[in-house]
């Protein structure tokens, strides 16, 4: 007897629940939105709370500034991506604007969920777009399947660029009054990052708190093999993929000339991976697969869709923050890993004091006065704090602006140089050769950022 | 056909094989696994399953889908089957023992427990999983939990340069450093040049490896003096003493066996051998028999060394030396597990795969993985429960810092015994918030009293409690699917090791902590 009575009351408060559903909602909101769909955010944004920032007011305004004005963009329509998608159209937000210039790969079916294998081959960001906005009545999710880029040169724009690149563009936009950043020219950029069971979430205010660049020693260039020990030495499977990669293809170009490895041909790996055989049994190296040689080549990361659920969630929940006040933002950086139990670490990433993009100063290089514009190159691509990929370095000399250094690719016609010699004799000359001085200032650019950093030449002696 | 079938499943999961391996696929893909409650919460666990390719789920959910349910979850056309757990519990309890795997969301206490108890006695894993708020929580139940492939992520190599093996020894005396020509000497591994001066130091130093930081320093200084000099006296450039250099810190640590793995060896279940024991016990066993009979009180070796500069022959060399001896070991330890299951009656084939058949299982205990073994035993929730063997220790512990995360757990284990009294959670309408501050306070003190906790809870969480009116946003929904269905995944794949027992996520500071309740 007793179950029944719990069994009714339990009927009847569900019941009960629907109807207070539409007494305590008022009155349907705009876009088509039904009975209590927002319930859920309802509770954070419509009364008051002990852990809300001080300008939060609880009411209706934040809700419709979500729903109406907020204006978010997500670059990246993959495993971060798809579940950031719908985590914001979940969460309230519904003028969104997602950039991916690649398309539905088979391998992404794992993870990416709003793609099925019909699209394989669509772009990303239309596809997502076309998902969220049909599963979310009132989403507008914007895809821009390209990204015009200022510079000239066609260039592979790898995931950790971009997150460079955005930085600095989002940097570029801030104004400062006597040196102090106006504050309503910050535009907040969360960043995410997983690989395989780890990952990471940090908030950027760009002027105010530490940005990518400032913490570019987080993230060490991917190191590749020496060539000696990939030309006369291997010793692991890796190298004899390498071998095969590097210098057996250019030399046999067994698909035609000047037709380049691309690691999506299966074809191309396959023939990879039979020389890299060919060369591990030359020296009686075991261990190369087809699935390791596919690896190598495509610099492959392991993924799985949890790791990319927990990081986007949590990006998502900051910028729900962000938008809201609901709470106080996440300050600023929270690193993630499901390998052993489950461990999160968060901490305040500091603002480097000379950061090459967000400190405002001219970087200080020092170089002996013997030292070639090859040594200065070198430093740049290579120092873990710039991590630059191919600069361009242009002075002013005499009044004249000056091209020091420009490499081509892919450009068919040919370039002037400012002083007439071609690249490989310029970097071979000292800063007297040149005509550079003590304090000479050098505007580099690159791919790694949006405008150029400004660098001032010490010649120590 | 089943060719290019098995050819796309390779392209779509290849990104997650990496991970796991095809036998931790094969284990995902036989799995069935059991979902109460299709909540926001629930479905994206089952999402973030599905994706990597679960083999069946099974959804048990007696709610009707409500306006706001739309709004949270992204997957609402789901069919369920139309039955209120509690109502399974009545009439079928053994409904459960059919699973890989149960898991729990958004559960009052009175079906959790009850539905714990049934999972508990069934031994079938029991994953319970909570958004509430910006609050995620999950517990583990699971009586014991074998990990044979660990992945751990910072392994120290198995050198065994303090008692190289016989094999390993006679490699070693092959080289003379001395005579050697520049470029055989520049390209001789640094395993090997760490093993030379080794024996010029026991030597004289009575026999005794380097210990302290002082006698380090000396032995890094005699690798130093044997690099090469050119014809001006000066060092020449060699890498592989560089690398030998770096290394002493960890090449010349004592090899033993860890504590996790002593305390393994030392289990009953080691120790008593009967013809149920499962395969990881016996495997276990037979590798306790090796380190005692045959290993000198030392793990069968692992049979791997890390790339070094070198040139290929040498390395190669010095890699068969010690793969090969791996594989020994492995045959040694394999016929121990042949006679310890012939001594309780079975019949198993020799080498190593058909132990694997004979088990029916996708790993094997070799020296490969030997050092990394893990056992999670996860209290039953009647123990963490129950008054007499509440961990009062540790809850206690955790709260001299007011802020910590066992706040929220004490206050997720309060709007329990809310619900329990008021058969609603508190503050969910607008109206109830400020009346529910009081009874809630009221709840959160009982449960302390219950327990004999004497830790103060502040006001500004009973406050949180009430305002977020067991709201499960979808953001915090996410964050617990995805860390359940990775915990969930460990289970099913025996990778990987699983957290023991309470998880609490803190999304308003981006903050979680682990405790064992």
């Amino acid at each position: 007897f007793a179950l029944c009575l719990f069994r009714e009351k339990k009927r009847r408060k569900i019941e009960a629940l629907s109807e207070k559903m539409a007494v305590d909602e008022g009155h349907v909101a705009c876009g088509g939105d039904w009975d209590g769909r927002w319930n859920h955010l309802k509770k954070f944004l419509e009364r008051s709370g002990p852990f809300t920032l001080p300008d939060f007011e609880p009411g209706t305004e934040t809700l419709q500034f979500l729903l109406e004005t907020c204006k978010i963009l997500v670059i990246g329509a993959g495993g971060l991506g798809c579940e950031l998608l719908k985590n914001l159209a979940l969460s309230g937000f519904r003028n969104i604007h997602v950039v991916d210039m690649d398309t539905i790969d088979i391998s992404n079916l794992n993870r990416q969920f709003l793609f099925r294998s019909k699209d394989v081959g669509r772009p990303k960001a239309e596809v997502a777009a076309e998902f969220v906005n049909s599963r979310v009545p009132g989403c507008n999710v914007t895809p821009y399947p390209y990204f015009r880029v200022e510079l000239r040169l066609t260039l592979t724009f790898e995931y950790f660029i971009a997150r460079r690149w955005m930085n600095g563009m989002l940097i570029s936009l801030l104004n400062y009054e006597n040196g102090v950043v106006d504050q309503s020219t910050i535009i907040p950029l969360i960043d995410g990052g997983t690989e395989g069971f780890k990952g990471n979430a940090r908030v950027i205010l760009p002027g105010m708190t530490a940005c990518i660049d400032c913490t570019l020693e987080l993230y060490p260039p991917q190191i590749n093999f020496p060539m000696c020990t990939i030309a006369s030495m291997p010793r692991l499977p890796e190298h004899c993929i390498e071998f095969a990669r590097i210098l057996q293809w250019p030399k046999e170009e067994p698909f035609g000339d000047g037709v380049s490895l691309d690691g999506d041909n299966p074809e191309h790996i396959q023939w990879v991976f039979m020389k890299a055989q060919e060369r591990a049994s030359e020296f009686n190296i075991t261990g190369v697969t087809y699935r390791l040689t596919q690896g190598v080549v495509k610099r492959v990361i392991p993924a799985v869709a949890s790791t990319n659920a927990v990081i986007a969630a949590a990006c998502a929940t900051e910028a729900f923050k962000i938008a809201t006040s609901a709470y106080v933002t996440l300050n600023n950086y929270l690193v993630f890993s499901d390998v052993d139990g489950l461990y999160t670490y968060t901490f305040e990433a500091e603002r480097k004091e000379n950061c090459s993009a967000c400190s405002q100063v001219p970087q200080d290089l020092q170089f002996s006065s013997s030292a070639k514009l090859q040594d200065v190159l070198q430093y740049l691509t290579e120092s873990t704090s710039l991590q630059m990929k191919s600069p361009a370095i242009t002075t002013t000399l005499q009044g004249k602006n000056k091209t020091l250094y420009l490499q081509v690719i892919n450009i068919k016609r040919s370039l002037v140089f400012s002083f007439s010699l071609s690249p490989s004799v310029l970097v071979s000359l000292t800063g007297a050769e040149l005509g550079l001085a003590d304090g000479q200032e050098l505007a580099v650019a690159d791919v790694t950022t949006p405008q150029t950093v400004l660098f001032k030449l010490n010649f120590t002696s | 056909g089943m060719a290019a079938n098995k050819a796309a499943k390779e392209q779509k999961y290849d990104r997650q094989l990496r991970l796991w391996g095809d036998h931790g696929q094969e284990a995902l893909e036989n799995a069935h696994v059991c979902l109460v409650n299709a909540t926001a919460t629930g479905t994206e666990i089952l999402k973030n399953l599905v994706l990597p390719g679960i083999g069946a789920f099974t959804i048990v959910d007696g709610h009707k889908v409500s306006g706001e349910d739309v709004g949270n979850n992204f997957f609402l056309s789901t069919n369920s089957i139309g039955k209120a757990p509690d109502k399974l519990l009545d009439n079928d309890p053994e409904f459960f023992h059919r699973f890989s795997l149960v898991i729990g969301v958004q559960l009052p206490e009175s079906t959790c427990l009850r539905l714990g108890a049934v999972l508990w006695n069934a031994e079938v894993p029991f994953l319970v999983c909570r958004t509430y708020g910006l609050v995620g929580c999950m517990r583990l139940v699971v009586r014991e939990h074998t990990v044979v492939e660990s992945h751990p992520d910072n392994a120290l190599e198995d050198l065994r340069l303090d008692q190289p093996f016989t094999e390993l020894k006679n490699h070693i005396d092959s080289y003379d450093l001395d005579s050697m020509e520049k470029k055989d000497h520049s390209h001789t591994p640094w395993i090997i040049i760490v093993a030379k001066f080794l024996e010029k130091w026991y030597s004289e130093h009575n026999f005794q490896m380097p210990k302290n930081y002082k006698e380090k320093e000396a032995f890094r200084e005699l690798l130093r003096q044997g690099i090469l000099k050119n014809e001006n006296g000066a060092p020449e450039d060699e890498e592989n003493f560089d690398e030998a250099i770096k290394n002493v810190n960890t090449a010349l640590n004592a090899t033993k066996i860890s504590s996790t793995v002593e305390d393994i060896f030392s289990c009953d279940l080691c120790d008593n051998i009967t013809a149920q024991t499962p395969a990881f016990w016996v495997m276990a066993r037979a590798v306790r028999d090796f380190v005692r009979d045959d290993g000198n009180g030392i793990l069968p070796v692992r049979g791997t060394i890390p790339d070094m500069i070198a040139d290929s022959e040498k390395f190669i060399k010095l890699q068969n030396v010690y793969r090969e001896k791996a594989l020994q070991d492995a045959s040694v330890v394999s016929k121990h597990v042949e006679s310890l299951l012939q001594s309780v009656g079975k019949v198993c084939p020799p080498g190593y795969l058909l132990i694997m058949k004979f088990f029916k299982c996708v790993f094997i205990i070799s020296g490969k993985n030997a050092a990394f073994l893990r056992v999670v035993r996860c209290r039953s929730l009647e123990e963490e429960y129950s008054i007499e063997s509440v961990n009062k220790d540790e809850i206690t512990s955790c709260m001299d810092n007011p802020d910590s995360e066992m706040v929220l757990y004490l206050m997720l284990r309060s709007i329990d015994r809310f619900y329990q009294q008021h058969s609603h959670y508190p503050g969910v309408y607008d109206y109830q918030v400020e009346e529910d501050i009081s009874r809630l306070k009221v709840c959160v003190n009982s449960l302390l009293q219950e327990y004999g906790l004497s830790v103060s809870v502040k006001d500004d969480y009973i406050h949180e409690f009430c305002r977020c009116g067991s709201a499960e946003p979808h953001t915090v929904a996410a964050f617990l699917g995805g860390c359940a269905a990775q915990e969930a995944i460990k289970i099913i794949t025996q990778q990987f090791v699983p957290f023991n027992n309470t998880f609490i996520y803190n999304a308003m500071t981006q903050t979680s902590a682990t405790f064992q309740l």
